[in-house]
């Protein structure tokens, strides 16, 4: 066995062994999409898997998306388990009908006879310099169809994890991966064993007593950086990191609120019609009377996602982040 | 040497990367559809087989026509009648073999049966019930589904999974002409010459998508040859002639499971009826032209031949009509039944685990539905 990843790993390495390995432990698994086989995908995230396990099993596909996941979709019919890169988010726009008319109801519709165990791996958000249509953050579109797992990691452990447990998952799962966090390196050590994270479960990044910051993917260490710096001010701030919007975990964020009795949602994604009116609405449904302050967002804007030379006006940073915090009616009370 | 004296020796080359490819020549379809029935070629044909699609033509008649009435009854939600194009429905059903896959479109509920498939159970989806009936592994059907053209690239990679795992499977995917400008048709078209798919494309040609006719859809020589383009065989078929269609579509399935790659077969046929009992089609189409088509009937052209031949007379032609009504009662009693309703179902198969979300909703649900239960006192208002 080669090993892939150095010490330490960056994201992306984390994702080519989490694929490297579901696909050794599993011969019904098998990587397709545009530009993964010899070249290892643009982001290198399925390099070298062509070359281990042959073209069947990391295909090049032609290059049409709506082909790639309705092929998908015959390849899981016949007990394969696709795992499917779209190449950009904003490139995963021609497989939605797919997606949405099938991936995302076979089982129901066949009432569990015909389920479809397809991931599909979607680069996700901005903050890399990309021209237009490398930056979106789609994760509502998906999140609004029942019947998809919508699952996004911001560590290089979950990205590992996660990413095994979607493969493993006998749902569909669409998973996000953080573009921006692709070269992100932390101390996730490759020869240990390695851990499948369960898809649904938040985990709480930073403990904190005064508010909670609700947060999911490249916003994750921005969050966490906000509330090192709002330490500084004398804000003692929670850190819950979604990992999974579908299935949403209500249970962590609701104990989490409870305890603080504050919250911010933070994400890239548009405010209007973005997770967070969800996420701000169950909130407040589950901690009403434990709440000192409107549960507030922090988005990006309701504009098309803007070019690289002013997207740094666009991405919820820092500053707009302890903003919000400063806007919890902290004088009313506690 | 200078460009100048070059002059004269220069002979030009094609660019450096271009290689001739695939010879269209082969690909192509006749000028003609293919013919059976009435030709020569109906000598070499089973008698037992035509036999067969003549029987399986007049029951599918019959399930046409009863579930047509069923609609008016409120027994379906709606029905699209494949009344003209049985020749087509049932020679799809009929080459197959039991390990091979079927990819029906929203009107094909016939190939469906034909298959095999209990008709009620075929008809679950058009009955308005939540869920598909059939299951797709028992008979190898697809699900049926409405989206246009999008069961196609499913028949391909379906396909091409059976393959890769050595299995010696076909899948037959149907598809209407409006279907054919889909983007999918295309995208499942070229996955499906590139990977070699052991798979089979049958676009019956009815005339219409809904109101629109073929000129409105198509610039193309014949549906058949877009074939051609991806690099595959395309054929043309009279899509009323049964044998020819049974023998068309066995040509295509052989090739496939002998590792020859897909074939796009267009049969020429007609919708005799009204896109569905909801349609007016007397909005864009006059009676001559249905009219017309009376005469090129799939049931006809092959009782002609048969009656001809000595291979059927009046008996014969008596017990497959009593055949088709004793199917067409059981559909009727059955159809007349409301099917078992449980709200509880529809959050049952959404996820394999349902959320802590769902889980909610549903004991919502339950509740409301105990309150019903219990009456106005019950529920206390
Ligand atoms: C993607 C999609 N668009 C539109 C429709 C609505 N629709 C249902 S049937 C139909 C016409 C289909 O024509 P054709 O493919 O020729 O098949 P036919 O009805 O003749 O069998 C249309 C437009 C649909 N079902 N799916």
């Amino acid at each position: 066995m080669t090993t892939v990843a150095l010490k330490p790993a960056t994201m992306a390495q984390a994702l080519t062994r989490a694929l490297r390995d579901a696909m050794a432990a599993d011969p019904s698994v098998h990587v397709m999409g545009e530009d993964v086989g010899t070249l290892g995908g643009v982001f290198r995230v399925t390099d070298g898997l062509a070359k281990e396990f042959g073209e069947d099993r990391c295909t090049d596909t032609p290059l049409a998306e709506a082909g790639i996941l309705g092929t998908a979709v015959g390849m899981a019919m016949y007990g394969l388990r696709p795992v499917v890169e779209m190449q950009f988010d904003a490139f995963a726009y021609p497989a939605f009908e797919q997606l949405v008319s099938h991936v995302s109801r076979m089982r129901n519709r066949t009432r569990g006879a015909m389920p479809l165990p397809i991931t599909i791996r979607i680069p996700y958000g901005g903050g890399i310099g990309g021209v237009e249509h490398h930056s979106d953050s789609s994760e509502a579109y998906y999140m609004a169809t029942p019947g998809l797992h919508v699952v996004t990691p911001a560590t290089v452990a979950d990205a590992y994890g996660l990413l095994r447990a979607s493969i493993a998952s006998d749902d569909p799962v669409v998973f996000f991966e953080p573009k921006r966090l692709y070269w992100s390196k932390d101390s996730w050590n490759p020869e240990e064993p390695q851990k499948v994270e369960p898809i649904g479960r938040a985990v709480v990044r930073r403990a904190g007593r005064r508010a909670t910051l609700i947060t999911y993917g490249p916003s994750v260490p921005v969050c966490l950086e906000a509330a090192e710096a709002a330490r500084a001010e004398g804000w003692d701030l929670e850190v819950v990191d979604l990992r999974s919007l579908v299935p949403f975990d209500d249970e962590t964020v609701t104990a989490s609120v409870r305890r603080t009795g504050r919250a911010v949602v933070v994400h890239e994604s548009t405010g209007f019609g973005g997770p967070g009116g969800e996420i701000a609405a169950r909130v407040t449904e589950r901690c009403f009377h434990y709440l000192e302050a409107p549960v507030l967002r922090v988005a990006g804007f309701d504009i098309p996602y803007p070019p690289p030379m002013l997207e740094r006006h666009h991405l919820p940073g820092v500053d707009r982040i302890l903003d919000a915090v400063g806007r919890l009616q902290w004088e009313a009370g506690s | 040497m200078t460009v100048m004296e070059q002059r004269g020796a220069y002979r030009p080359t094609p660019p450096p990367a271009w290689q001739p490819r695939t010879d269209p020549a082969p690909l192509l379809p006749d000028a003609l559809p293919y013919r059976v029935l009435g030709t020569e070629a109906a000598a070499k044909a089973d008698p037992e087989l035509l036999r067969l699609l003549h029987a399986q033509l007049v029951r599918g008649r019959r399930y046409n026509a009863q579930a047509t009435a069923l609609t008016k009854q409120g027994r379906l939600a709606v029905y699209p009648s494949s009344t003209g194009q049985e020749a087509c429905q049932v020679a799809a059903a009929l080459v197959l073999e039991e390990r091979d896959w079927l990819f029906p479109s929203y009107r094909d509920t016939l190939a469906v049966v034909a298959r095999g498939v209990d008709p009620v159970e075929a008809l679950t989806l058009l009955r308005g019930d939540w869920h598909t009936g059939y299951d797709p592994y028992a008979h190898r059907v697809a699900p049926l589904s409405t989206p246009l053209a999008t069961q196609l690239p499913h028949a391909v990679g379906l396909a091409h999974a059976a393959r890769l795992k050595g299995d010696d499977v076909v899948a037959l995917a149907l598809v209407g002409d409006g279907g054919t400008s889909e983007g999918d048709f295309h995208e499942a078209m070229n996955f499906a010459a590139v990977w070699q798919a052991p798979v089979v494309f049958l676009v019956q040609n009815n005339g219409f998508a809904i109101s629109v006719p073929l000129d409105k859809q198509t610039a193309a020589p014949s549906l058949a040859h877009k074939a051609v383009g991806y690099g595959m065989p395309g054929r043309l078929v009279d899509g009323n002639d049964a044998a020819a269609v049974h023998e068309v579509l066995g040509d295509a399935v052989r090739h496939a499971r002998a590792g020859g790659g897909p074939t796009l077969i267009e049969a020429v046929t007609y919708r005799m009826d009204a896109h569905t009992n909801a349609d007016d089609a007397t909005r864009y189409r006059g009676d001559a032209e249905v009219e017309a088509w009376r005469d090129h009937d799939p049931i006809l052209l092959l009782e002609r031949e048969l009656t001809e031949r000595g291979l059927l007379d009046e008996d014969g032609i008596r017990a497959a009509r009593d055949d088709a009504e004793a199917m067409a009662a059981d559909l009727r009693a059955r159809m007349n039944q409301d099917p078992p309703l449980d709200p509880m179902d529809l959050f049952a198969h959404v996820y394999a685990q349902p959320t802590t979300q769902l889980l909610e909703q549903e004991t919502q649900v339950q509740a409301e539905l105990d309150a019903e239960a219990a009456g106005p006192e019950g529920a206390g208002r």
